[in-house]
Parts: structure tokens; sequence; C-alpha cells
């Protein structure tokens, strides 16, 4: 019989809040300890010392509106945040500085996440937000602030608003390409440089909730409030087909998450539960079940040796629980 | 007097006489050659009537005569061994029944071995090998019946086919190996084959020849039970001579045909078990099962109704046979009929051998494979009303393999006669007997006897494999699903966690009291807190015994007559392990309760039997010294009826799975020697017994009342599958009642139960009892057994032997055993400490 699946190892309580979003930056040993930012449904974001397991440091930047998305740009430093009160706002956290410097207005009501490339040239990386226009997508240059286009589904195509975003360099192409999950429940895939529609795949029956896309596979998944996973592939055509349906036992997946080595994929269920799968061919690993309410987010951590990689899932039930699980090498 | 014969008559006799006075060895020589000219003379030295005068009357004294002077220095009156030499000849060039009747004449009056005894059998090997006996038998055959010689005929007959055994009695372990049957018979049929060879060349020359010698052999070889060795042989010949050419086809029919009445039966059951397949059997038996009446009853009555050992393989071919030709087909009609009406009788599936039924099942299902559409139409009505008679029967029996036969050929007969629209379903699981009868079902015959017959596909072989097993179609797209995808692209680095615990989240709290659990019961709407509270009771009566004593008889009221509501899954395991808890919490008064409910009116069976078996596992949990948090999870209750959760008695081998564990370790620790100082640890759970003072409770009320039958409720009537279980569960608790006090009272109350019953013709009631009877053997200590219970034990024992011996079930017997050895244990324990 199959072993139990592990608890976690261990838990990080006093966020106060719902936790909705989580964002791992351990990648550079020498610049301080390994940190996990979170996001809370108060407003804040917390700043996770993960040798220390304590908050090292609380940002207030959105006027006490849920923070929902947070990323760190290059190094520890530069910390993104976009909350509900129509704020992108930029922190720069060295030596202690806990104010934003700088702010972007954001036109968008809805929950949509951004998403950065921040590959390229040093200094400045583009940025994908929700745009003014309802079923619109913004990508501007930062940071400049100067918009590089403006996406929009052609008329008929009654797509709904845009419900997450994945901004990525094909390994093959200079132009940056964005997919799009809408909230039809279809995916298309945006040149960003040539400013139009390359595919569209419909792959739910509800609002895509969350996206995950490995480039290196040219392969994703999605998932919605459904009960089902969908795998997709992208082809040399850059036409976008569904490879496989996984079946889930609850509805409702808030969040995906690949593990940067291409292994394993999380997912955060409305049911509570963390679900691991291998990303090959998507063969169910383990439910993890230790939250009380519905999971919103899951994150893998960016370490570079095998053994330290953690995943980290927030709940509604303001707990971030951090786990190491298939890490042997 | 004619003169040359008086003339062949003198020179005979002078020959006799020089043989049996004379000393001399040229004289001998040569009255012996000039003996040999009548044999192989030359034409002008003898006339042809001459030498059929002596071989007809002289020829047999004078062999006499040669046996008798047989000796070794007779022999060497000559030197170089030219006399024995020409003593051989006569035996091996005359004609061949005479020298073979002196022969085994001669043989059989030697008393005890003797050089003549060995010279004999020399001689007699000699014959065999020069293919004699094809010889005699060719004799035997142009022979045009004469009346006079039947008693000859029927002489060597006799002696052709009793020839290893006269040899072995005289010879003993001398006999040489060309002698045993095994080596015998099949040099018989290769001569056999010699013969009919020569008969059918006969016939080609438009002589006429008689085979019935030939028949009379087989039919005597057959009757004598050697089948295998001499059909062995001649079957895969006769095949290969009977495939082209119509004359050896006549032959063998013939062959057939002329056997006996009294070796019919022999001949046609070891043809029918050695033929391969269904075409031979039609090649070599022709339509003699519609000339020939005793073939006809064994093939169609003795075969399948009769007897009941032959492999399937034996029965295919049977059936095959019948199915081949048109004339034969009305009698596999006819077969039909006879084997669903034994099929449809009550009293053959009351009665008769699960095994037997197995067979006619089988039978049936051979059959309906093999007929078509339009011989369907004709006989639907019939099939429909022997089905509908015959299914009621199973279904109604106690005993499940015989239910799965109905089901099956219920089945089977149903998609045969309404090929399309709805057919019958039943729900039964896959086991080995299934399989086997549902692989009949979807058995095509080999090749139908006319291209024109056009056999339609049987629309059960279609359906019935994929309904059966839902889960190995899933796990075959599964494999289909893996086997598209490299080895290389596989998640296989990663061992998968348990994930079984991945249920459905329920969005409805799960009381927390118990009288809010009753509430929920009873009174709530609400689907799924009826299910959480289902799902959460047995933990909380357990955890709060006093609030669940204070409502235990409601509460068992109420999961009792719990019915389920929506299709929940594990519902029958939550009600049984919830009112499990009930009664090892409160035992009296659940106890009261249940039992008394037990004889109540307006219970279906099946709340009945859950009485039982909750019964059982409370009495289970009870009497287990472990306490009753270790003790809780019993593993999901089977769905099979059959199987109660049987006590862990070591001479019954229904074991209940979850103990199988528990059982190794103790047989690993008994046969461990373990060496160490000072006292030994026991770390076993001990505690007192809390079945002692509740177990009459449990027992006494459920075994009163069983002869009180009700409106709705017979157990002595039609009701027997519950009074199996009763019977069943009163001798689990009189196991569990071991080392109680009230272990005696109970089992002469159980043995004068058993006593009442003994003769019922349920087999699973009869199982019942005779378990019930180990577990008195096994419970009451042996002293008060033999004081207290002497006479119903003598009893019992004279009825243990009875149904040891003759009862028709077989599990029945082995039980019988069982109780006899214990019964003999006990015997020589108490010798043990007597003496």
């Amino acid at each position: 019989m199959a072993c139990p699946p592990p608890p976690p190892q261990f838990v990080l309580r006093g966020a106060q809040s719902a936790v909705n979003t989580l964002h791992f930056s351990c990648s550079n040993k020498a610049d301080g300890p390994p940190l996990l930012f979170s996001g809370s449904l108060s407003g804040l974001v917390h700043v996770w010392n993960l040798q220390t397991r304590r908050v090292d440091a609380t940002l207030d930047g959105h006027a006490g509106q849920s923070v929902y998305w947070v990323k760190t740009l290059g190094d520890q430093h530069l910390l993104l945040s976009q909350g509900r009160d129509l704020k992108l706002c930029l922190w720069d956290l060295a030596e202690g500085r806990n104010a934003p410097v700088d702010s972007l207005s954001l036109d968008s009501v809805g929950f949509c996440k951004g998403s950065v490339l921040s590959e390229g040239t040093q200094g400045s990386w583009l940025l994908a937000v929700p745009g003014k226009g309802m079923d619109e997508v913004r990508v501007l240059d930062m940071p400049s602030k100067t918009s590089v286009c403006t996406l929009k589904p052609a008329a008929g195509a009654k797509a709904g608003m845009p419900m997450c975003l994945e901004l990525w360099q094909p390994a093959c192409g200079p132009c940056p390409l964005l997919l799009v999950g809408y909230e039809d429940g279809s995916l298309m895939l945006w040149n960003v440089a040539e400013r139009r529609a390359l595919s569209r795949l419909s792959c739910h029956q509800e609002p895509v909730m969350s996206l995950g896309f490995d480039p290196r596979k040219a392969k994703g998944l999605s998932g919605s409030s459904e009960k089902a996973l969908r795998v997709w592939s992208l082809d040399e055509q850059q036409n976008l087909k569904v490879c496989r349906t996984q079946e889930l036992t609850n509805p409702g997946i808030a969040d995906i998450a690949i593990r940067p080595d291409g292994k394993i994929v999380a997912t955060a269920g409305w049911d509570h539960r963390i679900r691991l799968f291998g990303w090959k061919q998507l063969k169910p690993l383990a439910v993890l079940d230790y939250h009380s309410a519905a999971v919103h987010c899951v994150a893998f951590s960016d370490a570079g040796r095998p053994s330290e990689q953690l995943l980290a899932s927030g709940s509604k039930d303001q707990r971030i629980s951090v786990w190491s699980v298939y890490n042997q090498p | 007097m004619d003169p040359e014969v008086s003339e062949v008559r003198h020179t005979v006799q002078e020959a006799l006489h020089t043989l049996s006075s004379s000393r001399d060895g040229i004289q001998i020589s040569k009255a012996l050659t000039s003996m040999k000219l009548y044999l192989n003379g030359v034409q002008n030295t003898v006339l042809p009537r001459e030498r059929e005068e002596f071989c007809k009357i002289y020829f047999s004294t004078f062999l006499r005569c040669l046996v008798n002077k047989l000796s070794p220095d007779w022999l060497e009156l000559l030197p170089t061994g030219q006399l024995e030499e020409l003593w051989d000849s006569f035996f091996l060039e005359g004609p061949a029944d005479q020298a073979f009747l002196v022969l085994m004449e001669s043989i059989i009056v030697i008393a005890g071995p003797s050089y003549r005894l060995m010279k004999m059998a020399q001689v007699l090997t000699k014959f065999l090998k020069m293919g004699r006996l094809a010889e005699l038998m060719w004799e035997m055959c142009q022979q045009q019946v004469p009346r006079g010689s039947s008693l000859l005929q029927e002489t060597l007959l006799n002696k052709v086919v009793c020839l290893p055994d006269h040899l072995s009695n005289q010879m003993k372990e001398q006999s040489p190996s060309l002698f045993f049957p095994q080596n015998y018979f099949p040099l018989l049929g290769e001569e056999i084959i010699q013969v009919l060879q020569r008969i059918s060349d006969s016939l080609r020359g438009g002589l006429d020849c008689s085979i019935s010698f030939l028949s009379q052999i087989v039919a005597k070889v057959c009757i004598h039970g050697r089948q295998k060795e001499i059909l062995g042989v001649l079957v895969p010949r006769l095949m290969e001579l009977t495939q082209a050419d119509c004359i050896w086809q006549r032959l063998s029919w013939r062959l057939v045909e002329s056997v006996p009445d009294r070796g019919m039966e022999a001949v046609v059951s070891g043809l029918i078990q050695e033929a391969s397949e269904a075409k031979v059997l039609s090649q070599l038996l022709g339509n003699l099962v519609m000339k020939n009446k005793k073939a006809q009853f064994v093939v169609t009555r003795k075969f399948l109704l009769l007897q009941y050992r032959y492999p399937t393989e034996v029965l295919q071919n049977l059936l095959g046979y019948l199915a081949l030709d048109s004339h034969r087909r009305t009698l596999l009609l006819q077969v039909l009929k006879d084997l669903l009406e034994t099929w449809g009788s009550s009293s053959v599936v009351k009665h008769s051998p699960v095994e037997q039924q197995f067979y006619v099942s089988k039978a049936i299902l051979i059959c309906l494979s093999h007929l078509k559409e339009s011989e369907i139409e004709h006989i639907r009505e019939e099939l429909l009303t022997s089905m509908m008679g015959g299914v009621q029967c199973h279904i109604e029996s106690s005993l499940p393999q015989v239910r799965h036969l109905g089901m099956i050929v219920a089945e089977t007969i149903s998609s045969r006669i309404h090929s399309e629209g709805p057919h019958l379903k039943f729900q039964y699981e896959e086991n080995k007997l299934t399989r086997e009868l549902l692989s009949l079902v979807n058995l095509k015959p080999a090749d139908a006897s006319s291209p024109a017959s056009g056999f339609p596909a049987v629309p059960a072989s279609v359906i019935q494999p994929s309904s059966l097993s839902p889960e190995g179609k899933a796990h075959r797209e599964e494999e289909k699903d893996k086997g598209s995808a490299s080895d290389l692209d596989s998640d296989d680095e990663f061992v998968p966690y348990d994930m079984s615990r991945d249920k459905e989240l329920k969005s409805t709290k799960a009381p927390v009291y118990i009288r809010d659990c009753l509430e929920a019961l009873t009174t709530s709407e609400d689907v799924e807190r009826w299910e959480v509270t289902l799902q959460v009771l047995e933990s909380l009566i357990k955890r709060s015994p006093a609030a669940t004593k204070e409502v235990s008889k409601e509460l068992a009221k109420v999961l009792l007559h719990l019915e389920e509501k929506t299709s929940m899954e594990g519902f029958e395991m939550l009600r049984q392990r919830a009112l499990v808890a009930v009664t090892v919490t409160d035992p009296i008064q659940v106890a009261q309760y249940l039992t008394s409910q037990f004889y109540a009116m307006n219970y279906s069976l099946r709340q009945r039997m859950d009485i039982l078996d909750v019964l059982v596992l409370a009495a289970q949990e009870l009497s287990s010294p472990k306490s009753l948090e270790e003790a809780k999870i019993l593993g999901p209750s089977r769905p099979d009826i059959q199987l109660l959760p049987a006590p862990q008695t070591p001479s019954l081998n229904k074991v209940p799975s979850e103990d199988w564990r528990k059982i190794v370790e103790e047989r690993i620790k008994n046969k461990t020697r373990r060496f160490g100082k000072g006292p030994s640890r026991t770390d076993t759970a001990n505690g007192p017994n809390k079945f002692n003072s509740v177990v009459g409770y449990f027992f006494f009320p459920l075994i009163e009342r069983f002869d009180r039958p009700l409106v709705t409720f017979d157990l002595l009537g039609d009701d027997s599958l519950v009074l199996g279980r009763l019977v069943h569960t009163v001798g689990i608790l009189m196991y569990f009642a071991i080392n109680t006090t009230a272990a005696v009272p109970m089992g002469k109350t159980l043995l004068e139960f058993v006593w009442a019953l003994r003769f019922h013709t349920d087999a699973y009631v009869r199982q019942g009892l005779l378990y019930s009877i180990s577990s008195v053997l096994w419970s009451v200590p042996a002293e008060r057994l033999l004081g207290d219970l002497t006479d119903e034990l003598l009893e019992t024992r004279s009825w243990l032997a009875v149904v040891a011996e003759n009862d028709p079930d077989e599990d029945c017997r082995k039980l019988a055993m069982q109780a006899l050895l214990l019964m003999e244990k006990l015997k020589d324990k108490l010798q043990i400490v007597g003496s």
C-alpha cells in the first residue's frame, strides 16, 4: 500500500487574513536569507524569512485593499505588488526600506494577475496587465511605463474578461508571446510584437481561473471552476491543441504552479487540498490535505539544489503551509 | 473310406508314433519334415484336399503332441538347434487360429514357471511379432459366418483379448513386456488396422468379408476397460484413412455398427473420450446414434444426464457431433429439451450435487451455441417456459454457485430467444465458475456442417464480457493510454502517495452529539447531513459510551430500519458498523431488542440477516481480548452473503482476511525457538471477557423460536436461506462463548437444535449444523461434554458418520469429517488426562 502523504514541513501563521498570493525568492544566497512574499486580503504584503520562519517585514501600500499578486524582479530588492485599489506598486526593499518607489494605476477592476517578462535588456522589462476595455490586455515597457500595445480580441469573439496571463519568450523567436485565459473558458495566444492573435482554443466551459505554461516543453495546463484540468500544447505553427484532460474529485482550481525543474505540477483547490501531478503524463502523485479552507495559491521555490525545493500554499484559513515533497534527487 | 484321406491319416499317425516313442533325432526330424510338407510343400507332392484335411482335422492334435514332447534334452537330439527351429516353424507357419489356441491352451495348463512355459512364451512372442494375429483375424473375417464355428470364434475372441491376463497369471513378474496390456493392446490395434486394410483391398476386388469379428474384439477390449490403449491407436489411424476414401469410411462405420449390444456403451464412450474434435467423432460414428438405441442412450442420456465426470472438451465434442449432421440435429433439440427439463427441476436443484448441475449447465450452453436462429424459433415457447421455471428454483437456492448457474443460463437463453430487445441481466461477481461458463457462451462452433447454415452471431457474446467487468475494461483503456506514450516520457520516477482519502468535499458539518445523530437520521431532509451523520456515527458511539447507553435502543431501532436514501458509497457497511458499535456499547439492551426483532413481524429477510450479522460481529468484538479501540476497523463487509465473518477456528478454513496476519505471526511464533533468561514476557492483550456476562442474551432468544412460523416468515419452510444463516450464527456465537460459564447449557441446547434439523434438505443449512457441532466440540470443556452431554454426543457422532459418507454435498462431507476428527482429538485428550 502507498504511504500516507507527508505533513507540511512547517506552517507560517500570522498573516491574519486570507493569503491570496505567494512568491519565493531564494536564488541569491549571498544577498540574504531565502524569503517568501505573501499578499493578503487585508492589503498587506508580508516578507517571510524562511530561516527564522518569521515575518521580516510588512509592507502596506494598497490602502487596505486586497493584494492579489506579488512578484520579485531580478533580485530580491525589487518587488511588484498588485492590489484591488487599482494600483501596481514597485518596491525597493534594499537596506530595510519599506515604502513603494513607484506605482502604476490600473484600469481593470477584475482579479486578473499581471505577468512580467524580465529577460532581455538590463533594467527594462515587459509587463502585461488587464487593460481599460473589458476584454483588453495592456502590455507596457517598464519602468518607463510606455505602452507597447493593447491586445483586444476580434469584435465577434465574445471572449469576456481576461482571467489570467502568462508572458514568455519563445526560444526560437525574438518576439515575446502572451497566453491569456478568458472568461468564456478559452485560451488565446498573442504575438506581442505583431499585436495579433496566433491561436485560440476553447478548453473550459467555465472561466479559466489559472494557467501554467512550460516553454521548454511548449506545453501548459489550465484549471477552471470545473472538475477537470486541461493539458494543452503548442505546435510549431503556434497552434494550441488539447492533449489530455485530468478529472478531479472536487471542482475548482485557484492556482497552478509548475516546479522549475519541470517535473511536478501543483494545483490549489477550492476543496482545501493541494494536488501534485507528474508533469510529463499528469500522473496523480499526491493529495496534500492540510488547510481547512479553500487554497488560494501555490508556489514553488526557485532554489538551485533539488533537495531544497519547497512548495508553499496559501489559503483562506490565513495560513501558509510549506512542504518538502519529491525532493530526493 | 477315401484312399487319400486315409493316407493322410496314416502318415500323421505314423509321425505321432515316431514322435512319442523315438529318441533318435534323425528319425524325428524326418517325421516332422514329412508333416511339414502338408503345410507348405510344393504343389505337386501334396494335393490341396490333403492339405485342407490335415489343417482341419489333424493339425491341432499334432501340435499338442509337439507341445508334450517339448523338453530341453529332446530338442538337443539334433545338433545346432535344427529340431527347435523345426518345432517353432509349425506354430509360426501353420494355420494361425489353431496354433494360437494350442499355444494359449498349453500356457494356461502349465503349472508354475518352467522351461516349457518360457519356451511357449517365447514362441508366442515371435508369433505376435510376426503379425500372426492379423493373419488369425483375417482368417476369421473370411469365413462366411459358419454356424458351427461360433464356438471357435468365441474361444478365439476370449483368448485374444485376455492374453495379457493369462500370461501374467502364469508368468507372474517374469512376463515379457510385450504382454503388458499397455503394449499388447496398441499392438492389437495395429493388427486390426492391418486386417482392415486387407478387407478394404478385398472389397475393392469384389470379395465379401465380414467385419464382425473385429468389432467383437474391439468391443471386448473396451468392456475390459482398455479403451484408451486400443482406441488410442485406432482412432488416429482410422481418421487418417477415412479422410479421403469412402470405402474406408463405410468400413469404419460398419466396424462400430457391428459391435454387439453389450459392448456398444464401452466402445461409444471410449470413442467419445478419445476423439479430439467433433468432426472426428462424426467421421467415426456416422449416424450410429440414429440407428442404434443403445448408442443413442449412451450419447443422449448417459453422457449428459447420468454422469458428470467428463471434461468440458468431451461435452463440446459430443454436442458438436450431434450438431454436425442435419439428421442428428433433431436429436440435439431433444437433448436440449431433456437438459432443460433437468436443469429446471426443483428437485434436481435441491438434491443433486453442485458439480452435476454445473455439468448440465455447461451442456445447455454448448447446445445453445450450436442452435440456429430458425431452430430456436421453433422451440421458443418451450425455452421460455423452462427458463422461467428453472431460473426461479435456481435463484431460490441458498448456495451461491447454484444461483450463478441459474443466472448465467437464463441470461444466455433469453439472449438467444430475443436476439433483439432487452435481455435478462443479473448481477453476479466474476469467479472461476462464471468465467468458465461465460467462455462457453462466447464459443463459436468450430465450423458449421454446411456453409449455408450461416450461424448467427450470438448477441450475448458481444454484450457480456464487456458488461461483466467495467473495471477490467477501464484498466485496459488505461493501458492503451499508457502504451501511446514513450517510456522516456513517463512520471514513473515518482511514487504516488496514498490518495484514498481524496473524497468529495461535503459542505455540511457533522453532528457532534449522539442525540443530534438520532434526529438527523430520522427527520433530516438534508441528504448531505444524513450521509455525514452516518459516516461519523460509529466513532461518536465509541467516543461517548455513556451518552449512547441512554438512547441505545432507539438508536438500534433507527439504524435497523434505516433505508438507503441516496446511492451512498459504503452505506451497508457504515450502518452495520454503527449497529455493531451500539451493540458492543450496550450489549444487554440492544441484543435483547435485536433478538426479539428477529422473530417479529414485518421485517424483510435482508433485515433479519442484518440482525444476525450484527450479533455475530458484536460477539466477536466483545469476546476478543483487545480493547474496543484496537479492535475497531473490521474491513469492508463482503457482498457475498455466504461469507460470514467466521471465527479463527483452526479446524475451519474460513478465516477472515483481516486476521491472516495474526495467524501467520502466531505460526511463526510457534515454530521459532527463543533462548532467554528470566520469565518470558507476554505481550498479548488481556482483560476480562466481556462476552461472558451477556452471551445468554445473544444466544438463547435466537434459538428458541425457530419452529413457530409467522405469516411472512417461515424458517422451516421457504426461508431456508435465513435458517441457514441463523444456524451459522448460533454456531459462531457458540464458538465465541469459549471459556464462558454459559458454554455448557448453550452446547446442550445447540446439540438439541441440530438434532431437530439434521435432515434438512438445504445443503446450506446442513453446513451450518455441521459447523455448529464443531464449535460445540471446540467451546465446551471436554470433561463437561462427556459428563453432561454423553447421549447427545453419541447420537451426533452416528449422524456425522452417515453425513461424511452419504451426503450429496461435498462441503457437508468435509465439514462432517472435520467434526469427526475433532471428536477423535477430544477422545485422545481425555485418555491422556485419564492415564
